[in-house]
């Protein structure tokens, strides 16, 4: 394979279950457990066609507001809509907003913070004062007025979250680089004549971007209940799309009569969270152990 | 200029003078430093801390971020170029490839996360733009060279899994990848014990003869310049106080200052009941003496010393020291 080498930092090599098996049983519980209920919920969302027979957008009126029961688990909502199955099919378009709303800024983020703090000077002293003016707003009014602007829908959502989610990502990388730069090995990289771009992103970036990764998980279920609090306001993901949050909006107003449609989705939210956190304790852990490579 | 009767040395430091701006004045952490070695020589550089070996060191390959640091004189000439004039695209040309670099502590100068193997090899795919086979088995090879026991499969493993001595070794096959002209190692063996000092040190010499290339060792360690060094170049205050082949240096040292660090070593061949020490501290760099840095602190000192200004002179062939009066120390 005549591949022009690139700076990735992470490169797998010939697949070997045997070594994984010892990485896997080397990671701290709580990754575990974490990893296993994050991807209970994406296979749910992946198999939602198999596990219900119910369409999540078209309801049956003959059966709304019934009580979960073994043929509604989770009950049905005042269209007569499965909430059951709103929630597997929402899982689809929960996980792809926490993934994409936390690791595309995640991504430049972390790119930008590293060459601020590598090549210092007026970018970095620019780029801070406007990290420093996306932090001076609250970011939940940042989001709401750039939907405001923009009009609501996930697209727009996603923009919002683009423009003001990154910050945090570039100071982490930025305050880690600082500490970085002055170790020998940078220097040992310097010395063997590598351009600065390899430098900062083959040999820094791999040390600085545990922080990173580890801030990533919170990021994630903020991102996740960022879009269903968005959805409640009615300025995120539209009706009758099947977003959590919006499932709970829905229910809102049928609290009394139907606890089930506004209840039993917010436990989706708050299984998707647990999941998140418990995997961003195990990689802080791992990543503390310093000596260890993550991968 | 100095030592040498070669018509052009391989690297040759004229008058380099290197300071450092800070809100609380300026350091000047080189000055006038000439300094020059031959093809396939080994110059020594020994001082106590801070007194510029470092700086110059890393000043050769550019590696002093400016601003804080400037160079307000001189030239650093390496095969008939000045290195001082390179742009930096140029300098990446250099480092790595003609002149080599090892570090003082071999524990932090290898990256964490990356196995040995691809940090060795990523100078040949940079350099040289070997594939990625052809840049291992390159790998292995100089593995071996260096003495790594089994390095075919030492090749694949984290730096965390090897001893400091090892991985001073792995560090060293870095620097020699390209095969350079010049290796300069900065304090290579201090942060080794005693014994593996003597493998590293032996292990230079052994690639040196092999490649045909000229170190520069800083070291402070009297010891360590003694057995490997054709040349020896003591500093002090970031000045070049005396610079002579080695035997002369030992025997008839022509700097007071160079007296006192042969005077604090313990020797086997005498019985001494005590070591001298020298008395006094290094000056301060922020405001250094018009006169000689050393004169404060020296026994031989009369007051003209503190006011005249010192430099280096020629007082034997081939042995130039700084000092005003190097006939008070016979």
């Amino acid at each position: 394979m005549s591949v022009k080498s690139v700076a990735l930092p992470i490169r797998i090599r010939r697949f070997n279950p045997g070594a994984w098996r010892n990485v896997v049983a080397g990671w701290p519980l709580n990754l575990k457990i974490g990893l296993t209920m994050l991807m209970t919920i994406a296979l749910a969302g992946i198999f939602a066609p198999v596990l219900t027979p119910y369409d999540p957008i078209i309801g049956d009126f003959q059966n709304a507001l019934d009580p979960p029961s073994w043929e509604h688990p989770f009950g049905t909502d005042n269209v007569g809509r499965d909430v059951f199955s709103r929630v597997l099919y929402g899982a689809r378009i929960d996980l792809q907003i926490g993934f994409i709303a936390t690791y595309v800024p995640f991504i430049y983020g972390v790119a930008l913070g590293a060459i601020a703090g590598y090549v210092g000077g007026w970018f970095d002293t620019l780029l801070m004062r406007l990290v420093d003016i996306t932090i001076a707003f609250p970011f939940l009014v940042i989001i709401i007025v750039i939907l405001a602007i923009l009009g609501p829908g996930i697209q727009n959502m996603y923009i919002a979250v683009f423009a003001a989610g990154w910050t945090i990502y570039t100071r982490l990388a930025r305050a880690e680089m600082l500490v970085i730069r002055q170790q020998e090995y940078i220097l040992a990289a310097q010395a063997l004549g590598y351009n600065r771009m390899r430098i900062i992103f083959r040999h820094a970036v791999p040390n600085l971007i545990g922080s990173s990764i580890v801030f990533s998980m919170s990021d994630f279920v903020l991102n996740i209940l960022l879009a269903s609090a968005l959805s409640y306001f009615g300025i995120g993901v539209q009706p009758p799309a099947p977003e959590w949050g919006a499932i709970v909006t829905d229910g809102r107003d049928w609290l009394l009569q139907a606890w089930w449609i506004s209840t039993l989705p917010g436990f989706a939210i708050i299984f998707t969270g647990v999941a998140a956190s418990l995997i961003g304790d195990g990689l802080s852990k791992i990543i503390s152990q310093r000596n260890t490579p993550v991968l | 200029m100095q030592s040498s009767t070669h018509p052009s040395p391989l690297l040759s430091i004229q008058n380099f003078t290197t300071e450092f701006r800070s809100s609380g004045g300026k350091i000047v952490a080189n000055k006038n430093v000439s300094l020059s070695i031959d093809h396939r020589r080994i110059l020594g550089i020994v001082g106590e801390s801070g007194s510029g070996k470092s700086v110059l060191c890393r000043s050769i390959l550019r590696l002093i971020p400016s601003p804080p640091a400037y160079v307000t004189e001189g030239e650093i000439t390496f095969n008939g170029r000045n290195l001082l004039a390179l742009s930096e695209s140029e300098m990446q040309a250099i480092r790595g490839v003609e002149i080599g670099m090892i570090f003082q502590d071999p524990m932090t100068s290898l990256n964490p996360v990356w196995r040995i193997g691809d940090q060795i090899t990523e100078t040949l795919r940079v350099h040289k733009g070997m594939g990625r086979r052809e840049a291992r088995e390159v790998g292995i090879d100089l593995l071996r060279q260096v003495g790594i026991p089994s390095p075919d499969t030492r090749f694949d493993e984290y730096p965390h899994r090897l001893s400091g001595g090892m991985r001073q070794r792995v560090v060293i096959a870095m620097a020699m990848a390209c095969k350079p002209k010049l290796l300069l190692a900065d304090e290579p063996t201090t942060a080794l014990d005693v014994t593996i000092q003597d493998q590293i040190l032996a292990l230079m010499l052994q690639l040196q003869e092999e490649v045909g290339m000229s170190i520069i060792l800083v070291s402070h360690d009297m010891g360590v310049v003694a057995e490997t060094s054709d040349t020896i170049a003591v500093m002090y205050a970031g000045q070049v106080v005396e610079t002579a082949p080695t035997e002369a240096i030992f025997n008839r040292p022509k700097h007071p200052y160079t007296l006192g660090l042969l005077q604090s070593i313990p020797r086997i061949e005498f019985k001494v009941d005590r070591l001298v020490p020298m008395k006094g501290q290094p000056p301060n760099l922020l405001k250094l003496p018009k006169g000689c840095p050393f004169a404060e602190r020296c026994a031989f000192a009369s007051p003209d010393c503190i006011e005249t200004p010192v430099a280096l002179r020629e007082v034997e062939p081939g042995h130039f020291s700084a000092c005003l009066y190097p006939e008070r120390l016979a």
